[in-house]
Order: structure tokens, then sequence, then C-alpha cells
């Protein structure tokens, strides 16, 4: 798996997000309106698409994009 | 896996009762407009049924019991148990099933008795009145299910809040050798308790002045400990990593596939987990009926509610169902049977 797929995929199915907006290093608080509702998107996309789940621990320590990619990719 | 199979059972109906009073997601203005718009887009919850003046989960099912008894010119003296499965009785005790017993006029030879489960508490009443059922001793047997799940919302959290409706359900069964089995997977993990739950009100922490002290948990939750506490991360996961490992161990079982059913009616928790768990069992969506849009998450009621209100006008003579349910305890199970002739009789509003 790569950054920039994933990315893609969090743009595409975050319909509030700008195509093109996240970086690898974007933290998700810093997000204009990030919500609870976003942060179940983001667990059902992963699961969805790289069969891995992530936590609630999971997210506490992942701030950035780049963050949760490494631990996505870790699980694969 | 606890695998059950049980002959001789036979749904004859289901009727639903829901409160008339509507609450609207897009009138929630605890949270923005912006957020409201993105809960009712995630969740699929537009609006709920909400009691009013002190109605109770009994009312509901006592008026769908009433509905299918009365449909079906049933003799009242035939109705041999009855299983009242919710986690809002009428009182601590007795148990409300008793009280029901004696409100439809059921016969003193009834037995009656409540099983307190959420979500997954259809599946488990099913379970338990079709095996009390299927040696003939009973001929005719009453599983009402339903939760007035707002006794224990603080409009001040939006986790819980905009989710959850009240509802009451009936299902009139039948002993009939001719019947084909209907077959279960039950399971429970109890390590999980703490994902849904009221603190609260039992023994283990008796109700105090200190249950009703209102706090901030996190932005937009404000609750007291009488309220509904729901952990919606951990709740995703275990739904989607045990509910189609569940469904699929059934299927696997008793060598059937996702082909063989009519409909698959889930549990309805909201729309973004049903959905994930629908493709995760590789489910055409015309398969999988959803009531979740005007009711929201009416635990034990979820599943006849969505029987009754979304195949009311199918032809249920000859049908192959898929029951799948998941949520508080945590416990969750499925369910395979084949319905024929079953009756879904028009949505009462109280």
């Amino acid at each position: 798996m790569d950054i920039t797929t994933f990315i893609s995929q969090i743009e595409n199915e975050i319909e509030e997000l700008t195509p093109g907006s996240l970086t690898p290093e974007t933290e998700f608080t810093s997000l204009k309106e990030w919500s609870s509702m976003h942060v179940l998107i983001l667990i059902a996309l992963i699961d969805t698409e790289y069969n891995v789940t992530i936590t609630g621990a999971d997210l506490q320590q992942c701030k950035s994009v780049n963050d949760l990619f490494n631990v996505v990719k870790s699980r694969v | 896996m606890a695998f059950l199979s049980v002959g001789n059972i036979r749904i004859r109906g289901m009727a639903a009762c829901v409160p008339q009073h509507t609450e609207s997601n897009r009138d929630y203005d605890w949270i923005s407009e912006k957020e409201r718009e993105l809960l009712i887009k995630t969740t699929g919850i537009e609006s709920r049924r909400i009691v009013q003046n002190g109605m109770c989960t009994s009312d509901m099912c006592y008026e769908s019991a009433k509905q299918l008894l009365d449909h079906f010119n049933t003799d009242r003296a035939e109705v041999e148990v009855l299983i009242f499965v919710s986690q809002s009785p009428d009182y601590i005790l007795p148990a409300t099933s008793i009280i029901l017993q004696d409100r439809l006029g059921l016969p003193k030879s009834t037995m009656a008795f409540d099983i307190q489960l959420g979500c997954s508490g259809y599946l488990y009443g099913l379970s338990v009145i079709t095996n009390l059922m299927s040696s003939g001793n009973f001929k005719k047997g009453l599983l009402l299910a339903g939760d007035v799940s707002s006794f224990s919302q603080s409009k001040k959290d939006k986790s819980t809040y905009p989710i959850f409706g009240d509802a009451g359900t009936a299902t009139l069964l039948e002993y009939d050798p001719s019947a084909e089995k209907i077959n279960f997977n039950l399971q429970s993990d109890g390590s999980g308790y703490k994902a849904i739950m009221i603190s609260d009100g039992g023994l283990r922490n008796p109700y105090t002045s200190e249950s009703e002290v209102m706090k901030e948990q996190e932005p937009g939750i404000i609750k007291n400990k009488r309220n509904l506490i729901l952990d919606g991360i951990e709740v995703f996961n275990f739904s989607l990593r045990e509910a189609p490992q569940n469904a699929q161990a059934l299927m696997k079982h008793l060598g059937t596939s996702t082909e063989d059913y009519d409909y698959f009616i889930f549990h309805q928790a909201n729309k973004i987990m049903n959905e994930s768990i629908r493709k995760k069992l590789k489910l055409p969506a015309e398969k999988v009926p959803y009531s979740l849009e005007t009711f929201g998450n009416t635990s034990s009621a979820s599943i006849p509610l969505t029987i009754v209100t979304q195949l009311q006008n199918k032809t249920l003579n000859s049908t192959s169902l898929f029951l799948s349910a998941f949520g508080v305890g945590l416990s969750w199970g499925s369910a395979s049977l084949h319905v024929k002739d079953m009756v879904c009789l028009p949505l009462i509003e109280l």
C-alpha cells in the first residue's frame, strides 16, 4: 500500500474534504469540523479496504495521516 | 459456537407498534446544522419515534400482541407461553411478562417470563420460545420484544440521543410439525460489557443523588450515570468483526450460502455499520431492508419492526430469511428460517 492511494481513499470517502487538501502531515483534529462521525467513516474505510481494525487507542496515538498510514501498513 | 436447530414451529405473524410522536434529527439543535447533516448521512437515521407521557414498552407490545391475537381470532386459552424481551420493564419487579399475561387475557396456565437483552434480544427470545414449544406442549406462544430506549438518554449526548427510537413488537408462534427447522448461532462476550451500559441503578452501583449529576464527558456529550454509555468505536469494531463471522459460521454449518436467502434482516444499529457488514457478507442491497431511516435503532424491536414495515407488501408465503443481531452485552447471533404464509400486520401508531 502507498500513502498517495491511502490519502485519495480518505478524500473520496469524506465528502467534506477538498480533494488535494490532505497531506501526510495533516493532523486529523486540525481539520475543520472533524467529528466522531468522520472517525467511524475512517474505521469503516480501513476495515473495508485493508481488512485492518483500528481501535480507539490507535486513534489516540495517531495524530497525523502518516501516523495512521503506518499503523495500517504494519497490520496489512 | 452455540448452534441450535429447532423444529415444529411456525411463525404465524408479526405486529409492531411505535409512538406517534416523531423527533427529526434535522431539528436536533444540540449540534450544528452541518453536524446534523453528517450525522444523518452517516447513521442513516432521519427521525425516530419517542414515547410521551409515560408510555411503556409493555404498552406498545400489548397493542401489537392484541392486534395479532384479534387478527387470527386466537383462542386466548391456547396461548400458553409468553416471553417479554426488554431492557425497559414496567417495574424492577415483578417481571413485565406476567403483567402482560393478565392484561392480554391469557389463562393462568400461561408460562410467562422476561429476558433482559437488547440488540440481540429478538434472536435469543426466538430461540428460547421455539425450543420451549417444539415438543408440542404449547400450542401457541407470544414473543414480545421492544424497548423505550429514550428513558435513559441525555438530550445533550450526541453519541446516543439521535440514534435510538422506541418500539414494541409481537410475534405469534404456533406448534406445527410440518414447519421447517429454525436454526440459530448465538454468542456472548462479557469482557465488553462496558461498551454499552447504564452504570447506576442496579446493585453494583446503586442509585444515589450522585447518579443525577450531569458531567461533560467530551465535547457534545453531557450525561449522568443513569444515562446510556455507548462506546461507538468499540461497538463498531466488535460488530464488524463478529456479526459477519457469526453469520458465515451458521451458513457453513447449514451448508447454505447467501444466495439461498430472500432477505437478510439485520439489527438496525446505524447505516455505516450495517452497510459495512452487508459488504463484508457480499450481499446485494435489495436483499437487506432498513427501517432505521424513520425509526432509528429500536433495540430488540428492530428485526420484527423491519420485517413488519419493510416486507409488509411482499409475499411471505414461502420466504427464506436470515436474521443477524449484535450489540449490548456484548451479545450477538444469527438465525436462518423459512417462513410460510407469515402475516405482517399494519404498523400501529400509539
